[in-house]
């Protein structure tokens, strides 16, 4: 197992997570309203601040000024280490030329010093829900960029992640899909999706997480998941994105809710259920 | 001995992948590539029956195996496969590599029904080595290429959209000017999603006698590998069922050092990378994940 910095965050009863944030800085304004008015008591980012989107230091300059814990997702760990490239994991040519633009228009926007700051976050953040103990991380527990899809993921493999990572629940992102598996009640796996760019639905709208601890029945039991959907004015992300000289790729997602880029890494479940 | 003088050793970091060769080394065809030597009459390994895949999916069970691969010779030769299919779809997600000649509208219906009723993904694989007769025939078998693209307009057709699996006998297939024009074929040919997976040739089996064998040369020997490379190989987190034991890989299954035992929890220790088409894994980045 690679060394991993862990750091403790406490005892909760509602979080919110918020998944790859893409340099969406305005649906993370609203996702941030739309927690607090759900009165939940803590909000943690778990990586991929930047990338796709326009202007990557206004989503950190929010996520520092506004004090939300953190940990890295391969963009960090890979703008604070100087490396080549993102480390998204993808295996298509196109679908690397796009992370190579992607990367490269990033990390040229982002100041040193937040680069610094990315390079000092934890790998992983555990906490409690209640009397439940959760593991944050970007990709898997494991690996910081392996892809946790619902159709890849199935209910052995959930508990074999649990019983190595000994923690109850999983809270990952990455895929850009949200999505959950509870394999008994108050354990399994949450993804919490994506702030930066819509789940490849035909909506234009992102999603966050909550989850909370419960006295509640259920197979979820004593945690309860909620998605949540954030409708932000994409259609300024998107006019950001032309004036940036993003690739038109990027902007039809953020105006149409279909993905045009990383198709090529979806299992045949998700790939299905998407427009391309 | 010297680092140099050496072969790299690579770690076993947990079962993620289970490979069964459910058809043995038995195939309809016989491809003049093919590293297994699969053909109609290639009992070097036997099919694998429901009992036996039942009692390695157990055993999956419990050591949480993420992903499961069948393969062969010709996966749809073997009478129980969609019992076999159905079982496996049950616990986890499923590839099925095939040639994609026994694709038959029933067929095809019959695993839209297996994917529709997992909540886990059904890939099937179709190997194709070329874009049109002339270059795929000379590989695969005369008159292969047309039943190749009824088999894919028959899973079309009910909706399942396969993966193809193109090797680098396909001159060019691998550069990016290759891989696009194979995408462009796929879309002509139907397929609005076009999925593609190029893969370098093993100098093993048949191939050896279209080619040839590996070079001396072409070895891990002094070589080392950090965690990211050992991670990327299918040996550091899979292992290939046969009906001879369980293997390193679905490669070197005709390498009897490679065979590790008879249960899979047998095989949860490391391997030295002694034979040469680990080089190719390595060192041309092959992967048979799909």
């Amino acid at each position: 197992m690679p060394d991993v910095t862990t750091v403790e965050a406490g005892t909760f009863r509602r979080v919110a997570f918020l998944g790859g944030i893409y340099s969406n800085y305005l649906a993370l304004q609203e996702a941030l309203r739309l927690a607090r008015a759900r009165g939940v008591d803590a909000l943690f980012a778990l990586g991929d601040f930047g990338a796709f989107g326009p202007h990557p230091d206004r989503t950190v300059e929010i996520l520092r000024d506004e004090g939300i814990p953190a940990i890295q997702g391969n963009y960090e760990e890979s703008l604070s280490s100087a490396a080549e490239d993102c480390h998204c994991g993808y295996t298509d040519p196109r679908d690397n030329h796009f992370a190579e633009i992607s990367y490269a228009y990033t990390r040229d926007q982002t100041t040193a010093e937040h680069k610094r700051w990315m390079g000092a976050l934890p790998g992983h953040i555990r906490l409690r829900l209640g009397s439940r103990q959760v593991l944050l991380c970007h990709g898997s527990p494991r690996t910081i960029n392996e892809f946790l899809w619902r159709s890849m993921t199935p209910d052995a493999f959930v508990r074999k992640l649990l019983r190595d990572h000994e923690t109850d629940l999983v809270v990952c992102t990455h895929t850009g899909l949200h999505w959950s598996r509870f394999v008994e009640p108050g354990r399994g796996v949450v993804n919490c999706g994506a702030l930066g760019r819509p789940a490849n639905d035909g909506q234009t709208n992102v999603w966050f997480t909550i989850v909370e601890a419960t006295s509640g029945g259920g197979l979820a039991g004593e945690l309860r998941c909620e998605f949540v959907p954030v409708v932000y004015d994409h259609e300024r992300l998107a006019r950001e994105m032309e004036a940036e000289r993003l690739p038109p790729e990027f902007v039809e997602t953020i105006r149409t809710g279909h993905w045009t880029s990383c198709l090529e890494i979806l299992p045949a479940k998700e790939r299905a259920a998407g427009k391309y | 001995m010297s680092a140099a003088l050496t072969y790299p050793l690579v770690p076993f970091y947990g079962f993620d992948t289970l490979w069964v060769q459910v058809a043995g080394t038995l195939c309809n065809l016989k491809c003049t590539h093919c590293f297994v030597s699969a053909s109609p009459t290639n009992h070097n390994h036997e099919m694998l029956d429901l009992g036996t895949v039942k009692r390695y999916l157990a055993e999956a069970l419990e050591l949480g195996v993420k992903e499961y691969y069948f393969t062969g010779g010709e996966p749809f030769m073997n009478r129980e496969i969609f019992e076999i299919l159905e079982t496996t779809l049950a616990q986890g997600p499923v590839s099925v590599l095939t040639n994609g000649l026994f694709l038959r509208p029933d067929s095809c219906r019959r695993l839209r029904q297996l994917s529709d009723a997992s909540p886990w993904s059904l890939d099937l694989r179709i190997s194709i080595d070329g874009w049109d007769a002339a270059t795929n025939d000379p590989v695969r078998g005369e008159g292969t290429f047309e039943r190749i693209l009824q088999g894919i307009a028959h899973l079309a057709a009910f909706g399942l959209n396969p993966v193809l699996t193109v090797t680098e006998a396909c001159a060019g297939a691998g550069s990016s000017e290759g891989r696009g024009h194979f995408l462009a074929f796929l879309r002509d040919i139907g397929l609005t999603k076009p999925r593609l997976k190029v893969m370098p040739l093993l100098r093993l089996g048949a191939e050896v006698e279209r080619t040839r064998a590996y070079a001396s040369w072409e070895s891990l020997r002094g070589h080392s590998l950090t965690r990211g490379e050992s991670a990327a190989l299918v040996c550091s987190s899979g292992r290939m069922v046969t009906s001879k034991g369980v293997f390193v890989c679905p490669i070197l299954i005709d390498s009897p050092e490679a065979r590790m035992g008879e249960t899979l929890r047998e095989t949860d220790r490391e391997f030295v990378l002694r034979h040469s088409a680990c080089y190719t894994c390595h060192a041309e980045g092959l992967s048979c994940r799909t």
